[in-house]
């Protein structure tokens, strides 16, 4: 909960100094704006961050909505299959790569990297082949349910971000109160005790794959959608950066077993002000990965130098296996 | 008396006071080694031997007391200091850089360079300097050899190797045969003796109470962090070191039960496991009987308790409980058939440390107290508060993480896993490993309590008090086969340990 609490700090106070030196953050159009962003990417870095748990990783993301993307165009536009099919099929598509990775990364053992960095590459090469390397959109009219998804709004807050909190909420119970979400976090931390307590760890593994593929899958439709066209070559590249860095900047640890659901929705959103504020501030567009790149530096930096402050302190406050009983020493271990 | 320690000691420890907070480490120990003198330094887990070696290597500091090194006081801040006056280290758990070969390991630090500003390793010297130190040890290695091509007995001699070439005079050699073969424990012990022979003294730290007899010169004990007192050469008996370090007799830890109730309740037969394919293992535990398993480490206990449990399915072999047989491919079958392993690593494997208390018991029930699949916390309380206050598991809340816990109080968790479930049958490995004695009695109690309820319970190893102490029959295994079973009336550490060298029973 600590982590959270500091990374929220972080986000008001951004918030606040942007405020303050262009009011324009606070308009309507800007809020909804962002908060349509957030929506978006919040929903596949949720994805993210459950595999982040149990200690893997996920780089095809990008590319896997390159090629969902391009799919999505074809089965709509040319093939004129009905919305909701193409919704069905476009789905268990992704989750069926999420099937693949995770039986990869849990049965075979290959290492989470390797196997989707070797996605990273192969979709996006199979996205552009099928698409001929040419730009495919959806055109200005059609598909208005799944366009109001994206670009739509309830009242006054645009559908994405709805779906987020939705989704949000669905994650949050199964990460935080079931069943699942507690072996996840076991699997994670120490995957062989977790087999000597009897949980099929493997299984865990592939079906949080799967689970992310399918965060995934609902959050390439709503891009796609916000984009109105793919370009094969570089749609959604590099989004996988992305929802890492919100994972990791939300209190995931890559060494697994450490994160929680709103943890990665405050670090989505803090990476979309990040954004805004570059925008907003008039700090040249070319330094907004620098931006980026320097907070969550140091948002990570200064949670690992508070946690090795706090591990030295349980150390020291437990010292070496106490002796006997007996030992004259008075049972109070609190540290001074 | 002839040891030479009497005379002038090369290294003396006066007054030593190490505290932790909330603990008391070390109470004014003193300890001295003489020139070309094999010390062994002997006592419980948690008796502060290890504290004491450290601030021998500059590792901790003592808060009192003094250290003298040939008359002159000295200050061993940190281990470069430690080092420079000739003391080296040999520890439990190798410290070697197994990617790297052996002449690097001797020289990690202080490679010889050929000169010149890119300061390039002379490698041609180092190779021909580590096979000078490797042939004075007897060690036919090529120094090129990459370590993790080499068994462990030939990392610990690298690892004296690499003493030697500091020049150390004086080598703390800590539980140095945990993890060797017989023969390979013969030759360290011959090297010890070879080391004497030229001038170097030895600090050996030890549980195997057998090779302290063989080599040491004098053996100093330590209990709860004070000198409990020492033995010349000729009292290093085995009952005499057991008398010092343990202050009270073995005896008193061990409970009586009411014995086994129902032959044949849990029974295994020709079971083959990975580990040991060509092999076939057969046994039977009684409801109510604690069937000790005793052998050397590599015996292919571990790897039995791991095909029963299912973590490492075995390849071949029936298992039958109360008369069914059953069938076990992984852990969740054997814990729902309420066949439960405390296993040997309870860090590793046992518990996750970084998790709660509450969310280590309820681990492997978590199903049960999950009514349509949303975990019920009260549920998870009521099961662990029970467990905890049941064990006697000394913590502040069932909030505070297995990592904060003692390692008794760890193993009590470890149990409370399983004890919250209906247990048939428990498999112990190593129950009490760095269990401080208070806890090992605790621990003894309630495997009796179980037995006496009607669990068949297995209880690997390696401690014989412990094996001779607690079963109510021990099989003894020698390299994958059981050699043996002795019945309580021929129990003795003689025939076990013939049995565990593959000898028949005499």
């Amino acid at each position: 909960m600590k982590k959270e609490l500091g990374i929220t700090v972080l986000l008001v106070v951004l918030c606040a100094i942007v405020a303050v030196l262009n009011p324009r953050f606070l308009g309507a159009s800007n809020l909804t704006n962002m908060a349509r962003l957030i929506g978006m990417y919040g929903i596949f870095s949720i994805g993210m961050g459950l595999v982040i748990i149990t200690s893997g990783i996920d780089l095809s993301v990008g590319s896997v909505f390159a090629i969902q993307g391009v799919i999505l165009v074809i089965m709509l536009r040319e093939w004129n299959w009905p919305s909701p099919l193409v919704v069905l099929a476009i789905i268990i598509f992704v989750m069926l790569l999420g099937v693949m990775h995770g039986w990869f990364i849990a049965y075979i053992r290959m290492q989470p990297f390797i196997v989707t960095l070797c996605g990273l590459l192969f979709y996006r090469g199979l996205a552009r082949f099928i698409a001929n390397d040419e730009t495919k959109g959806f055109g200005s009219t059609g598909f208005e349910l799944l366009r109001h998804l994206a670009t739509g709004s309830v009242g006054p807050v645009p559908m994405p971000f709805v779906l987020l909190i939705i989704i949000g909420v669905i994650s949050y119970i199964l990460l935080h109160h079931s069943v699942f979400g507690r072996y996840l976090y076991a699997v994670g931390r120490n995957e062989d005790a977790a087999r000597y307590s009897g949980i099929n760890s493997r299984m865990i593994i592939l079906s949080t794959y799967v689970v992310e593929m399918l965060l995934v899958a609902i959050g390439g439709i709503l891009i796609a959608f916000y984009t109105n066209s793919i370009s094969p070559a570089n749609h959604g590249a590099t989004y996988e950066l992305y929802a890492i860095a919100a994972a990791v900047l939300g209190g995931c640890s890559l060494r697994g077993g450490e994160g929680s659901i709103i943890g990665i929705i405050i670090g989505t959103a803090l990476l979309q002000v990040l954004q805004n504020l570059v925008n907003l501030l008039g700090i040249p567009s070319s330094l907004n990965f620098a931006v980026m790149g320097a907070v969550i530096f140091l948002g990570v930096l200064v949670d690992q130098i508070s946690g090795q402050r706090r591990q030295k302190k349980q150390v020291l406050a437990r010292a070496p296996t106490p002796t006997t009983p007996a030992a004259p020493t008075t049972p109070s271990q609190a540290p001074k | 008396m002839s040891t030479p320690g009497n005379t002038a000691p090369l290294l003396e420890l006066k007054g030593i006071t190490k505290r932790f907070p909330g603990v008391l480490a070390l109470s004014n120990v003193s300890f001295s080694v003489g020139q070309a003198e094999v010390v062994a330094l002997i006592g419980e887990n948690g008796a502060g031997k290890s504290t004491l070696m450290k601030t021998l290597g500059g590792v901790h500091q003592p808060d009192e007391g003094e250290i003298f090194f040939e008359g002159q006081k000295v200050t061993i801040a940190k281990v470069a200091d430690a080092i420079a006056l000739g003391i080296g280290f040999v520890h439990q758990e190798l410290n070697v850089l197994d990617n790297l070969d052996v002449a690097a390991n001797i020289f990690m630090g202080r490679e010889p360079l050929v000169g010149g500003p890119l300061r390039l390793v002379n490698q041609r010297k180092m190779w021909a300097d580590s096979e000078a130190y490797l042939k004075r040890l007897g060690l036919v290695i090529s120094p090129r050899r990459i370590l993790n091509e080499l068994s462990i007995a030939q990392q610990q001699m690298v690892e004296i190797a690499k003493a030697l070439s500091q020049n150390a005079r004086v080598i703390i050699m800590d539980e140095p045969t945990s993890s060797l073969t017989l023969s390979e424990t013969d030759r360290l012990l011959a090297t010890i003796k070879d080391l004497r022979a030229s001038g170097v003294s030895v600090i050996y730290i030890s549980h195997r109470l057998g090779e302290i007899e063989q080599i040491a010169d004098r053996a100093v004990a330590l209990r709860d962090g004070r000198n409990a007192g020492e033995l010349p050469r000729d009292r290093i008996k085995h009952e005499n070191m057991v008398a010092l370090m343990v202050g009270r007799k073995l005896e008193d830890l061990f409970v009586k039960g009411k014995g086994p109730q129902e032959r044949g309740y849990f029974q295994v037969e020709g079971m083959r496991t990975p580990y040991r394919p060509h092999h076939r293992v057969g046994f039977e535990v009684a409801k109510g009987e604690i069937l000790g398993f005793a052998g050397l480490v590599g015996a292919g206990r571990s790897e039995l308790a791991q095909a029963i449990f299912g973590v490492e399915p075995p390849l071949e072999g029936t298992v039958r409980l109360g008369g069914q047989e059953l069938k076990i491919r992984n852990a969740r079958e054997a814990i729902d058939a309420g066949i439960y392993l405390v296993p040997e690593d309870r860090r590793h494997t046992g518990l996750i440390t970084s998790m709660t208390i509450r969310e280590n018991i309820t681990m492997p029930g978590l199903r049960r107290y999950s009514p349509g699949m949303l975990i019920s916390r009260a549920r998870e309380e009521e099961v662990s508060n029970r467990q905890v206050a049941s064990l006697r598991v000394k913590t502040p809340s069932i909030e505070t993480r297995a990592m904060n816990l003692s390692g008794g109080n760890q193993q009590k968790v470890v149990l409370g896993k399983w004890l919250s479930l209906e247990p048939k049958v428990i498999i112990f490995d190593e129950p009490t490993r760095g269990i401080d004695v208070g806890a090992k009695a605790e621990i003894y109690r309630l495997m009796r309590e179980l037995a006496d309820r009607g669990v068949a319970i297995m209880m690997i190893s390696s401690d014989m008090e412990e094996v001779l102490g607690v079963s109510d029959r021990v099989a003894v295994m020698h390299e994958g086969d059981i050699t043996g079973f002795l019945p309580r009336e021929r129990f003795s550490e003689k025939a076990i340990m013939s049995l565990a060298t593959g000898r028949k029973a005499p």
